[in-house]
């Protein structure tokens, strides 16, 4: 990285240190930051379309749509999370390729299934077996931002099926003396009021998602603790110009710091956020907001 | 082999005792049951032992975050913040490398990078500042009328917290505390994939899950039974802090007894 840096074996110090932390793998660790960063961005809207779809179909007037978003939302209950990351994982990815199988193979007789083996046709692999390296990651990454997604939108659903419940009826009642239809009645009069009732929810849940994205690390991705492992290892002279002891402690130190700091900067935006939101609200944070003021 | 047998073989797998080999093809599901069952044993044992220890520095640290001496305050802010700002997982290994460090200086630590005393000590910490931030949410929420009736009656010091304001704490705690007491089950899972090691394959239930799912490639049975534990577990759980909870409101007139709700699990 640095100029200096062409002969560690003479580096002392600081100097070595701003070395070492700048190498090829380190860089790989930054990126998987990134990874991280990524993982949040795209799971979170993701898991809000679940929660939301799986609200409405929760509060729904068919049974059977009303049974499946219950079902969802009651099913994270009672059972360890990190099951369902572990299940949907291979599930998802199975259920994908078996999709591929009856599609592009329909002429195969035998059974998917043999003994303890998942066997599907080779056009049907997914990813193909001659795919680039690339597309092997970002398929598993893609499986793992949907594993997110389905489990948080159970949370989000749980949420938003209690707000939109929170919504005073009355509100509802007017809609319908106005004749609104359900479904106008549930877009312009519903969805929009139900999100400050909604808001400490979700900004419990941002927090529980930023401290569930160290699970990654189980589903083969890439991510920063697969990395903080692999370079805090010792390291022998032999293998690399940077040799050092057993360094795990502290990056998994660095790691913990990272994470609180993250959670702090969060906990400070969603309080301003949520100061905006309620500015006005006649709820009791609004109103003492007022008394604040005045 | 009946299933009689593997239940022999297997029960105790998860303690050492018994076959040694794990299955290795021809799964049935009497083995899966059983040995994801075995390691039921461990989540307990994690679950019940840092409830029951984590319950007195819960008390500790929620009457700290709510003493007016800020050398006693902000350290306990500070414990609190740090277990609950950052996920269990990272503190898992973090402890385990911790202690994997510090074996070197002195053989007293040996035990420590263990799963059985290691993660427990970690277990321990982080329900403790869990259940310190909802007991100290409900002694802010003790009635003014509670505390002013003990000064009335002329209570301070110990008998003023041991005869009100500590009964009134855990009653109001309650609800939440029963919903922190499932999620610590569920977080002992975590256990055996983070650092610690499962000597001998000595794991708790769902490394057995992984494990047979990893070898028959098939997800749909091992998690499923995992899940039936689990759900059991709960419904113990609920059971059993339902019946201190009426015991704590043995007082109250009926409808103004708080009951418990599950809310959605919280992954740490």
């Amino acid at each position: 990285m640095f100029s200096f840096c062409s002969d560690p074996a003479t580096l002392e110090g600081f100097r070595w240190l701003s070395c070492y932390l700048t190498t090829g793998k380190h860089m790989s660790m930054y990126w998987a930051v990134g990874t991280v960063l990524l993982l949040l961005a795209i799971t979170a809207p993701a898991a809000l379309a679940f929660g939301f779809a799986g609200a409405s179909a929760a509060r729904s007037n068919l049974a059977p749509l009303r049974w499946i978003g219950k079902t969802y939302i009651a099913v994270v209950r009672g059972i360890p999370d990190i099951a369902f990351f572990l299940f949907f994982v291979i599930a998802l990815d199975q259920a994908f390729e078996y999709i591929r199988h009856r599609i592009k193979c329909p002429d195969w007789d035998e059974p998917v299934r043999q003994g303890n083996d998942f066997i599907v046709c080779t056009a049907a692999k997914l990813p193909l077996g001659n795919a680039p390296q690339w597309v092997h990651e970002t398929y598993g990454f893609m499986l793992a931002v949907l594993t997110f997604a389905i489990v948080f939108g159970a949370f989000a659903a749980n949420v938003l099926f209690g707000a939109m419940r929170a919504v005073p009826r009355g509100q509802l009642e007017t809609a319908e003396a106005y004749g609104m239809s359900r479904r106008q009645t549930f877009w312009r009069i519903l969805v929009p009021q139900m999100w400050v009732y909604a808001l400490p929810g979700l900004s419990n849940l941002w927090m529980v998602l930023i401290k569930a994205t160290p699970l990654l690390f189980l589903l083969g991705v890439e991510d920063i603790v697969y990395w903080a492992r692999e370079l805090g290892g010792a390291k022998q002279p032999q293998f690399t110009e940077y040799p050092h002891p057993d360094w795990r402690m502290w990056y998994f130190f660095a790691l913990l710091v990272f994470y609180l700091c993250f959670t702090k900067v969060s906990e400070v935006v969603l309080d301003k956020v949520m100061a905006k939101l309620t500015h006005g609200q006649a709820t009791t944070a609004g109103e003492a907001q007022r008394k604040a003021a005045a | 082999m009946s299933c009689w047998e593997t239940i022999a073989d297997y029960a105790l797998r998860s303690q050492g005792i018994g076959e040694r080999l794990l299955p290795r093809s021809d799964f049935t599901l009497c083995q899966q049951f059983t040995l994801i069952g075995s390691g039921m044993i461990w989540n307990i044992y994690f679950g019940v032992f840092a409830l029951c220890s984590g319950f007195f520095l819960a008390t500790a640290v929620a009457l700290g975050k709510a003493a007016r001496n800020p050398f006693i305050r902000k350290p306990a802010e500070w414990f609190i913040f740090v277990f609950r700002g950052s996920p269990l997982f990272i503190q898992f290994f973090f402890a385990y490398f911790v202690f994997l460090s510090l074996k070197g200086v002195s053989p007293l630590f040996d035990p420590f990078t263990s799963a059985w005393l290691g993660a427990l000590v970690v277990l321990f910490f982080n329900t403790a500042a869990y259940s310190g931030e909802i007991f100290y949410g409900a002694l802010q929420s003790i009635p003014k009328g509670d505390t002013e009736a003990a000064d009335a009656y002329g209570l301070s010091g110990w008998a003023r917290f041991r005869r009100v304001i500590w009964p009134t704490m855990l009653r109001l705690a309650w609800p939440a505390y029963t919903n922190e007491a499932i999620f610590l089950f569920h977080a002992t899972t975590l256990v055996f994939f983070s650092g610690f090691p499962a000597i001998q394959q000595r794991g708790d239930a769902l490394y057995y899950a992984n494990y047979f799912a990893d070898k028959t490639f098939n997800p749909f049975v091992p998690y499923p039974i995992l899940a039936g534990y689990f759900i059991i577990l709960t419904l113990i759980v609920i059971g059993i802090f339902g019946l201190i909870n009426n015991r704590l409101n043995r007082h109250l007139p009926q409808e103004r007894r708080k009951t418990i709700k599950v809310r959605p699990q919280i992954i740490r």
